[in-house]
């Protein structure tokens, strides 16, 4: 599924990149055969696999019994372990494919050190979503086959997002990442808060889309390219009279791309979204959309529009500053007893770590080379993605089966069951980047000697305000857990074993990399592109 | 005194800082055959005598072999590469300064587990008890004993929880607010510290404090080392407490279980000061002397302060707390601690860490006894315990009179006991100040601080005489106790005897301790002459 749409977009580019450059030069000969690009099929595995898994468990859907439905399911979980796996040969190859046979020579499918990061991220946080989803997919009486279909196909859409080298690639992947991500949301049938949810982010991204693909027109009308190499070459040498279009598109491309990474002012879809839909869908947005989202803004900024740094560089910086406020005021405003406390305010949080991890690609506006400062959001999301599928696999796992998930409900938590309390109350410090959460906190340090390091020192007062904010509900809800109170009755229930296994393996995790954080930090340090 | 190779020491100290750590996981698990003991709750509470007692053993071996000729070299040190993205190392090592700290949070660690072993505190089962004694020692042994400033801000939040939970589940009235206060203030605080730290560390290019040390600030402009000092300043003036901001510790003392105060009293305050001289006099001496009047002033309005309170608590009729009682005394105690190390002179700086041991042993002291006392009679109300005549301690139990008696004088300031030389040679600082601090302004300080030596005397003669004296037949009033008071036991012998050995012995002999600390300060504060 993927490797058509890279070549159809390849396909676009080419002719493009062709009739731009035969403009100037009308006499150049084509031949037929030089256009035919040759395919890395090991480079291109990742998302492929994942892909080629959706279209199986689709068909097998009609085939199997409704007694057999979980083996698809298991299948899933499978298929995303093996996409996972095959990112291991790529490791410390700068692979590319699908690559123009004559001009430039850009590509427009690349797995260097930043795709096999946000690959590993989307990849591991899919597969844990599927973990999650094993029982949940039974419990809410979820269509089976059209579940496991979409999540793979968001899934194989988001794996490739990472890779993509040129603006149709781009576009498309994040679209195959998104499309499903609606379905998912409403796919609880007969939830009057769960379409409504699908509805609300199916226009507004549907909208933010229409934006992107305006900007994307005019960058391409402005420069005669798709690929981000070529446009960040062609853009500085515009034809002065284009200057005024390929601004505008430039900064409606960034907008359609805010808009996926949930930055303030287009982060209002996000509670209800998250609450109207499964608890794992919702942890997969929070985690798998959101680096989707983050890893096109930074091909974009960082890679196509690096001569338009002084624009989006500020704006990036006020957006960051915006949207960690935004986020962490309204999670301090969330109150423990009301329903689905615990989902929204993972949701507001989420939306106020999205400043944060904004704040390296602003602080990039500022670099001599755009792509060092970025690698502090690698580094930063690895981590939330870890503890931020913790908590919510403990929220998942702890909600009463029917009712909705209330943090007031995980009063008295340590007394029944003192190591999941253990383990949420580790995921909620690291969100909050205290100690003993110490990778949460060498993180946040990270991202701030981003900010430092580029001159933003008013960006970085107001994330250490923001940070503080953040404390404290992050830590009234720890506190909840250690409260002396009665057991919720879903605190006496066995949990399924595939949700002991996704707290088992974030909580590891997440103790392994605060005992050495160099694992995810080196990110931050090393040459990305 | 023993000679050891430096590769043992290294081992040593490593030992220190993981041992009560590797305890407080083994607390956890289920005692294995063998190690049962009595029952479940007596093997934990065992497994915490043993591992503090360990840890105690180790740090004294330490001591011993740590090369007393030259305590202002960085000894035992291990120096690892950890977060090489952030420059963070760990980087461990003991010089005369901490040695010291070191040894006495291993002491009243392993006094806090004898006596809650024989005596646990109401509340929830020993088993997360003895974890969180564990960590909180892990946690303050690391802070005395790296050298980098990450990891140093890391064991200074470490110490956090236990400490919350120690108060919040093992201690009296109002112990939900009480700790849930100690957490946000030292919290934010410690956010402001990081922030210092981070502006420290990332304009000098280096965490490590020994190199920061070496450079003594030469590479950071001035604004830079301000905004540092002010920013570590204040965190760790939350923490030492420095007033205004030490409203947190009379809450958090009179909730806490008897071990949490002695431990929050004796160790954790002590990270503030020990920050002080270890991180902003030497990394960043052009802040450290812009704020030093300042300090002073808020040290010694400190001292004035705590005794007013004192006084204020100890008379008749106020229905005042002990402990409460004890808990403002530090704050004047630890005034003078500040005063010494704003005077940035040598003298100063000594006297502040001869103060910081000596609170550590006499206040621990006190809190055992009013822990002890609040045992015996379930109230530390001085009016209920006094009556009208007084509560006749030397009368009704002579040996706890007899301990009261002498921790309130070695509190007072005794020539002879340890309280005596750390508030001499911070006053004697502040005669004569560093060069460039107004010598008039420090005259006054040393003025007001004579004045509450004075006032600190009154109060805690007010409390032995309405305490230890009174007339044991005299008709009890409405509301006074007037049970039975048993004397010392075997345990509580035990636990309090290191103390007042350790008291004498510092008041007898102070070079036993200035030797150590002296070169280390000259080495802190070089071409300062007094």
């Amino acid at each position: 599924m993927t490797a058509p749409t890279a070549a159809l977009a390849t396909g676009l580019a080419g002719p493009g990149q062709h009739l731009a450059r035969g403009a100037g030069n009308p006499g150049a000969p084509g031949s037929a055969e030089s256009l035919v690009q040759s395919v890395d099929w090991a480079a291109i595995a990742p998302p492929t696999i994942a892909a080629v898994a959706a279209l199986v468990v689709l068909v097998a859907d009609l085939f199997l019994g409704e007694r057999r439905k979980p083996l698809l399911g298991a299948l899933a979980a499978a298929a995303l372990a093996l996409a996972g796996l095959a990112l291991l040969p790529l490791v410390g190859e700068d692979r590319a494919t699908f690559c123009l046979t004559s001009g430039s020579g850009a590509c427009s499918y690349v797995a260097d050190p930043f795709t096999l990061v946000v690959q590993l991220l989307v990849l591991g946080g899919a597969f844990v979503t599927a973990l999650l989803s094993l029982p949940a997919v039974r419990q809410e009486r979820l269509p089976a086959g059209e579940f496991w279909f979409l999540l793979l196909s968001s899934a194989a859409g988001a794996a490739l997002l990472p890779a993509a080298r040129d603006l149709a690639t781009l576009v498309i992947a994040l679209e195959v990442a998104s499309l499903p991500a609606f379905a998912l949301v409403g796919l609880r049938r007969g939830e009057r808060l769960s379409s409504e949810a699908a509805l609300k982010f199916f226009l507004s991204s549907v909208t933010a889309t229409a934006v992107m693909l305006l900007g994307v027109g005019f960058v391409y009308a402005a420069t005669g390219s798709l690929h981000l190499r070529d446009i960040a070459e062609g853009l500085p040498a515009v034809d002065g009279r284009l200057g005024t279009l390929a601004a505008t598109g430039v900064v409606l491309t960034l907008v359609g791309f805010a808009f996926k990474t949930a930055a303030a002012p287009f982060h209002f879809w996000v509670p209800e979204t998250y609450v109207g839909a499964p608890v794992p869908v919702a942890a997969y947005l929070s985690v798998v959309g959101k680096a989707a989202g983050f890893s096109g803004l930074i091909l974009v900024t960082v890679r196509a529009f690096p001569s338009y740094a002084h624009v989006w560089g500020p704006v990036l910086a006020v957006l960051a500053a915006l949207t960690m406020s935004v986020g962490n005021l309204a999670a301090l405003r969330q109150r423990p007893d009301r329903p689905h406390s615990a989902v929204r305010l993972l949701a507001w949080s989420s939306v106020g770590q999205a400043g944060y991890l904004l704040v390296p690609p602003a602080a990039a506006g500022w670099a001599d080379r755009p792509g060092d400062p970025v690698g502090a959001t690698l580094a930063y999301a690895l981590m939330y993605a870890v503890v931020n599928l913790g908590a919510f696999a403990v929220v998942c796992a702890l909600r009463p089966a029917g009712g909705d998930a209330r943090i007031e409900a995980h009063r008295g938590l340590a007394a029944g069951r003192p190591v999941v309390a253990l383990a949420l109350a580790f995921f909620l410090l690291c969100l909050a980047g205290l100690p003993p959460g110490v990778i949460g906190l060498f993180a946040k340090v990270t991202v701030f000697g981003a900010a430092v390091d580029a001159g933003l020192g008013w960006l970085a007062v107001v994330m250490a305000v923001n940070v503080v904010i953040a404390l404290v509900y992050y830590l009234r809800w720890t506190a909840v857990l250690f409260r002396p109170g009665q057991p919720s009755d879903g605190a006496r229930v066995p949990f399924p074993a595939p949700l002991t296994a996704v707290i088992a393996l974030t909580g590891v995790l997440a103790l392994a990399v605060s005992g050495a954080p160099q694992l995810i930090l080196r990110f931050a340090g090393m040459t990305l592109f | 005194m023993i000679p050891l190779d430096e590769s043992v020491l290294r081992w040593l100290l490593a030992a220190v800082v993981v041992l009560p750590l590797l305890g407080a996981l083994g607390a956890l698990l289920p005692a294995p055959p063998g190690l049962r003991g009595r029952g479940p709750e007596q093997a934990v509470l065992r497994h915490g005598v043993t591992v503090t007692g360990a840890v105690l053993a180790a740090a004294v071996v330490l001591a011993l072999g740590f090369d007393h000729d030259r305590p202002g070299r960085m000894q035992a040190q291990t120096d690892l590469s950890w977060v090489p993205a952030l420059g963070v190392r760990l980087h461990l090592g003991v010089d005369g300064i901490s040695l010291p700290l070191l040894v006495l949070t291993a002491l009243l660690t392993f006094l806090c587990a004898l006596y809650g072993y024989f005596r646990m505190p109401q509340g929830p089962a020993p088993k997360a008890f003895v974890a969180l004694l564990l960590l909180l020692e892990s946690g303050s042994l690391a802070a005395f004993a790296v050298l980098d400033l990450v990891l140093f801000f890391l064991a200074f939040e470490m110490v956090l929880v236990p400490m919350y939970f120690l108060i919040a589940r093992w201690g009296g009235a109002g112990r939900q607010h009480a700790a849930w206060k100690f957490v946000l203030y030292t919290l934010l605080g410690s956010v402001v510290m990081l922030l210092g730290l981070l502006v420290l560390g990332l304009n000098a290019g280096t965490f490590d404090m020994v190199r920061l040390a070496e450079q003594h600030g030469s590479g950071l402009g001035h604004g830079v080392q301000v905004l540092a000092a002010l920013a570590i300043g204040l965190g760790l003036a939350v923490k030492a407490p420095m007033w205004p901001l030490h409203s947190w510790l009379p809450d958090a003392h009179t909730a806490a279980p008897t071990t949490g105060s002695v431990l929050l009293a004796g160790v954790l305050l002590k990270m503030g000061t020990y920050g002080f001289v270890r991180i902003l006099l030497p990394a960043v001496p052009e802040g450290a002397h812009t704020f030093a009047p300042y300090l002073a002033a808020f040290g010694v309005v400190g001292i004035i302060y705590g005794s007013l309170a004192c006084l204020a608590l100890a008379r008749r009729g106020a229905g005042g707390d002990l402990k409460r009682l004890v808990a403002y005394s530090s704050v004047g105690h630890m005034g003078f601690v500040l005063l010494g190390i704003a005077t940035l002179t040598r003298t100063g700086v000594n006297g502040a860490l001869f103060a910081n041991i000596a609170h550590g042993l006499v206040t621990g002291l006190l809190f055992f006894l009013a822990g002890a006392l609040k045992d015996r009679t379930g109230t530390l109300d001085l009016d209920a315990l006094a009556g009208r005549t007084g509560a006749a301690l030397y009368g009704r139990a002579p040996r706890l009179g007899g301990l009261l008696a002498f921790g309130a004088v070695a509190s007072l300031g005794l020539p002879g006991l340890a309280g005596f030389w750390g508030e001499l040679l911070a006053l004697l600082g502040s005669y004569d100040p560093a060069p460039g601090l107004s010598r008039p302004a420090f005259l006054v300080f040393l003025a007001l601080g004579a004045l509450g030596t004075l006032l600190t005397a009154a109060y805690l003669l007010v409390v032995v005489r309405r305490v230890c004296a009174g007339d044991p037949a005299a008709e009890p009033g409405p509301g006074v106790f007037a049970g039975t008071v048993p004397d010392v036991r075997g345990h509580e012998f035990a636990a309090w005897t290191p103390l007042v050995v350790l008291t004498v012995l510092a008041g007898l002999w102070p070079a036993l301790l200035l030797g150590l600390t002296e070169p280390a300060v000259q080495h802190l504060l070089p071409g300062v002459s007094r």
